[in-house]
């Protein structure tokens, strides 16, 4: 801990650190410039797309290589404050909301990984997509879909954090409901923007908790408003929160990243958001989107730490929700014919891992295994798209249209089975250095029921991944990858995206006479760089050979030290002290988190790091090769051999019977959420509308009615024949000559009238002005 | 100063408006001159609530808001109609109101 009168050592901020808003920028501005002039453009709007992703990635790579020398500026036990800086957005009654950029290690490696994806992804779909016919928009929407991403990475504060989160939300509409011809991809889009939403409503509310809750104290003691993540952070861990307005806040918070991560009850999005093209599927699955949910937990740690009290000796709602979403993922992995879909439940099951290691207090580990994950899946989804779109002739099923493609296809082969792998958790792959980590971390803070789910995670991990590796590259060719043209059952897709290939037909990989063979260049080129990566990033922090390898842990880590006073690159004497109460009581133990701080705040909470065992690990090693062991054998005999033990075994066997139909009706979640929630209020809704308008509106009204028709007889005789009708009879010859002189006015065409109206309005205002002066 | 300059633009986007409510044959085109009108009228609550300082003209302008995506919503319902029953959304084609 620091003394107040201990020297700072004045940190480095260069032009990419203090200029790294301009990466969600620059994306935001190619996406304006492919809307309007993209279809003009000789490309079609792609190169624009493709170089402002690459401009970010320059952004990206200089920040995280200037926030590399800031840390290394730092003393040991000096806190790495962030490079913030915040404009006026808008004012409303006196408040001020700002927006800005809040660039720390978190910001940093998040920032380069969704910059590097996007870009190679683009590339991606530069051939992928060659030929489709919203091309154009589709550039459009991937590229705003990353800069919206950006933007949440590095706000400053909620609301623009919320723009981000928002804004993502809607590109993954538009990209999943890509080819919305087809009935069933709107549908997918709708459901996956629809389950989001649910879970928004929680961010919203989340975050106006948090406002009322803490504004008050930011503002006094730090001077920034209640949605500033840096107030927030300080906040929560100043001992002064309620600690119910605390809990709620975090678990509202907690459902958003439910519904946009595909935890457990909300996941049912994620595999049905397959029907976007398969680059979205990658980029929406490795570092945009879901990774979004997590992100949001690993960003507002404090208020998650103190809220949901992590670390303390009974488990959290992080922890369980994440844990069930690891196993019944997984398990539903077993039971997908499709290949992107067995890749999304994998991606719900990491992202369980991801949220489990945050619940448990090991949030290094599981930021590192966002930056894992992301090269490791979006390596696997963009082989699939390859194999679809080289092999299978735009199919994704496995057992129809797969098989024996390593023959055909070796670097996508070699690409799949590295990053098979590294997603499994194979010593020098990077998911054995990341999972491991977070398994390690969860049994080192106590929680050995969640170690050992984690690890039956690994498990069927290994033994799904294998059982996919299988069916697709192993075996006999069947379907199309044997060559065959199975005409209409071929999907919508096909059609729809490649419909103006005859005019591009010079580009080999529609040659579809040759039969399965490797894609093009454009398209093996990201895959190998991220298999490349898939087997080399989990160097960045390679717990097991030692202190000096744990790179991430330096750089990224936010380092849970009181900080009293801010120094500032600006020079000496810019540097200002935090005036902080001693608030009262508070936990004891260690400096951040667990106690109030005395003489300053805490940006972030002291947590524990397991220590590397060569026991540990090999323990998970054993289970993840028993995986890919059984699963082989079985796949083997099951779907090579046909092995009359097992074929038809869901037929004979009751439980295996009854397991498959839970699995194949994915926990008749989707059943539960269409008939139990919309139909039960969309139901009662319109039956008690209709009681209302028949009993209620009708009574009122034929009551209405019969008094109406008694005062209307003697109105009748007595008033209007005599009375009435002489005048009546005056007035409508009066009426009828002044209607035929204004009949023309009455032309029908809603612009005349329009432009009457106007006029009048006008007039009437100049008569008013008029009177007025 | 500011607060006409925000009046002015208010006045264009109104003038802009209404002449798209005249001049347009598309259905949907008119309905967004509307929303166009909705707007400038925003902007002039926004520019008045700035110069007053209170936070009532933001509240109005929300309002406005809200209303204005329910027109919106049956506005094009009604078009979606339209379409269905005479194929074409031209406002021309609509004279039957003719006196």
């Amino acid at each position: 801990m620091l003394a107040a009168s201990e020297v700072l050592s004045p940190l480095r901020d260069g032009w990419f650190l203090q200029n790294a808003w301009l990466a969600p920028v620059v994306p935001t501005i190619g996406f304006a410039f492919i809307i309007l002039f993209g279809k003009r453009l000789p490309k079609k709007g792609s190169e624009v797309g493709v170089i402002s992703m690459l401009a970010s990635l320059v952004l990206a790579s200089g920040a995280a290589w200037q926030w590399i020398q800031r840390v290394g500026d730092a003393g040991e036990e000096q806190f790495v404050s962030p490079v913030i800086r915040t404009w006026t957005w808008w004012q409303s009654g006196g408040m001020e909301f700002t927006i800005g950029q809040h660039i720390d290690g978190l910001t940093v490696v998040v920032l380069f990984v969704v910059a590097f994806i996007s870009t190679l992804v683009q590339v991606y779909s530069l051939e992928y997509l060659r030929g489709d016919r919203r091309y154009t928009h589709f550039f459009a929407a991937l590229t705003l879909f990353s800069a919206g991403m950006l933007a949440m990475v590095i706000a400053e504060d909620m609301i623009l954090f919320l723009l981000g989160w928002e804004i993502m939300g809607l590109c993954s509409f538009m990209l999943i409901g890509h080819w919305w011809e087809d009935g069933a991809n709107s549908r997918a889009a709708l459901k996956a923007f629809f389950t989001v939403r649910t879970g928004d409503v929680g961010l919203l509310v989340g975050i106006s908790i948090l406002f009322f809750a803490a504004n008050e104290w930011t503002t006094t003691n730090l001077g920034v408003s209640g949605f500033s993540i840096r107030g927030l952070s300080a906040w929560a861990l100043s001992g002064e929160p309620n600690s119910t307005v605390i809990l709620v806040a975090a678990i509202a918070l907690f459902i958003a990243a439910i519904g946009k991560s595909g935890q457990f009850p909300l996941h049912t999005w994620l595999p049905d958001a397959m029907a976007g093209p398969t680059p979205v599927s990658s980029l929406l699955h490795s570092s945009t989107m879901v990774v979004a949910g997590v992100f949001l937990v690993a960003r507002l740690y404090p208020v998650f730490f103190t809220g949901l009290d992590i670390l303390g000796p009974s488990s959290n709602v992080i922890m369980i929700i994440a844990a069930i979403t690891i196993v019944t993922a997984a398990a539903l992995a077993f039971v997908q014919t499709d290949i992107k879909r067995v890749l999304a439940y994998s991606t719900v099951s990491q992202l369980g891992y991801m949220m489990l290691g945050l619940g448990a207090g090991a949030w290094l580990p599981a930021v590192f295994h966002i930056f894992t994950h992301a090269f490791f899946k979006a390596c696997l989804f963009l082989s699939a798209g390859s194999i679809s779109h080289s092999a299978s002739h735009h199919s994704f099923d496995m057992k129809k249209d797969m098989g024996g493609l390593r023959k055909h296809m070796p670097i996508t082969f070699a690409a799949w089975t590295v990053s098979t792998l590294a997603l499994c958790g194979v010593f020098p792959f990077s998911g054995f250095f990341s999972k491991d980590e977070i398994i390690d971390n969860v049994g080192g803070n106590g929680y050995t029921f969640f170690m050992v789910v984690g690890l039956g995670g690994a498990f069927l991990t290994a033994a799904y991944m294998t059982r996919a590796t299988y069916l697709t590259f192993f075996g006999e060719s069947r379907g199309a990858a044997a060559g065959e043209h199975g005409g209409d059952e071929h999907d919508a897709h096909a059609h729809d995206a490649h419909d103006g290939d005859n005019a591009t037909a010079t580009h080999d990989s529609h040659d579809t006479h040759r039969g399965p063979h490797e894609s093009g260049v454009l398209i093996t080129a990201p895959i190998a760089i991220l298999a490349v990566l898939a087997i080399f990033s989990g160097l960045f922090n390679a717990t097991p050979f030692g202190e000096s390898w744990e790179y991430m842990k330096k750089w990224v880590e936010p380092r849970a030290v009181e900080v009293i006073s801010e120094s500032h690159s600006g020079g000496p004497g810019e540097a200002f002290v935090l005036a902080v109460p001693n608030a009262e009581s508070g936990y004891s133990d260690s400096p951040c988190g667990k106690e109030t701080p005395k003489d300053g705040v805490c940006y972030a909470p002291q947590v524990n790091h397991a220590k590397f065992k060569w026991s540990k690990a090999l323990l998970s090693l054993a289970i993840v090769f028993a995986g890919i062991a059984i699963s082989w054998m079985l796949s083997a005999a099951f779907y090579g051999r046909r092995d009359p033990r097992l074929v038809g075994l869901t037929e004979r066997n009751v439980i295996a019977r009854t397991g498959y139909r839970l699995l194949a009706n994915k926990y008749y979640l989707d059943r539960l959420y269409e008939r139990g929630i919309v139909s039960a209020i969309v139901g009662p809704l319109a039956r008690s509308a209709y009681w209302f308008n028949q009993q209620v509106l009708d009574g009122i009204l034929h009551a209405v009615a019969r008094v109406s028709r008694a005062a209307a007889q003697v109105v009748y005789r007595d008033i209007d024949q005599r009375l009435v009708d002489g005048a009546v009879n005056a007035s409508a010859d009066v009426t009828k000559a002044a209607g035929t002189t204004v009949q023309p006015i009455q032309s029908g065409r809603v612009g005349h009238y329009g432009a009457l109206l106007f006029a009048t309005a006008a007039v009437a205002a100049l008569v008013f002005v008029i009177l007025n002066t | 100063m500011l607060t006409s300059q925000f009046l002015l633009l208010g006045a264009i986007l109104f003038c802009i408006g209404v002449y798209g409510v005249i001049a347009r044959k598309n259905a949907v085109l008119v309905l967004m001159s509307i929303e166009l009108i909705l707007n400038s009228v925003n902007i002039n609550l926004l520019a008045f609530a700035l110069r007053n300082g209170s936070a009532d003209g933001h509240t109005f302008a929300l309002y406005i808001i809200a209303v204005a995506a329910a027109e919106v919503g049956v506005g094009l319902a009604l078009v979606l109609l339209i379409y269905r029953n005479r194929r074409s959304i031209g406002l021309d084609e609509l004279s039957e109101m003719r006196g």
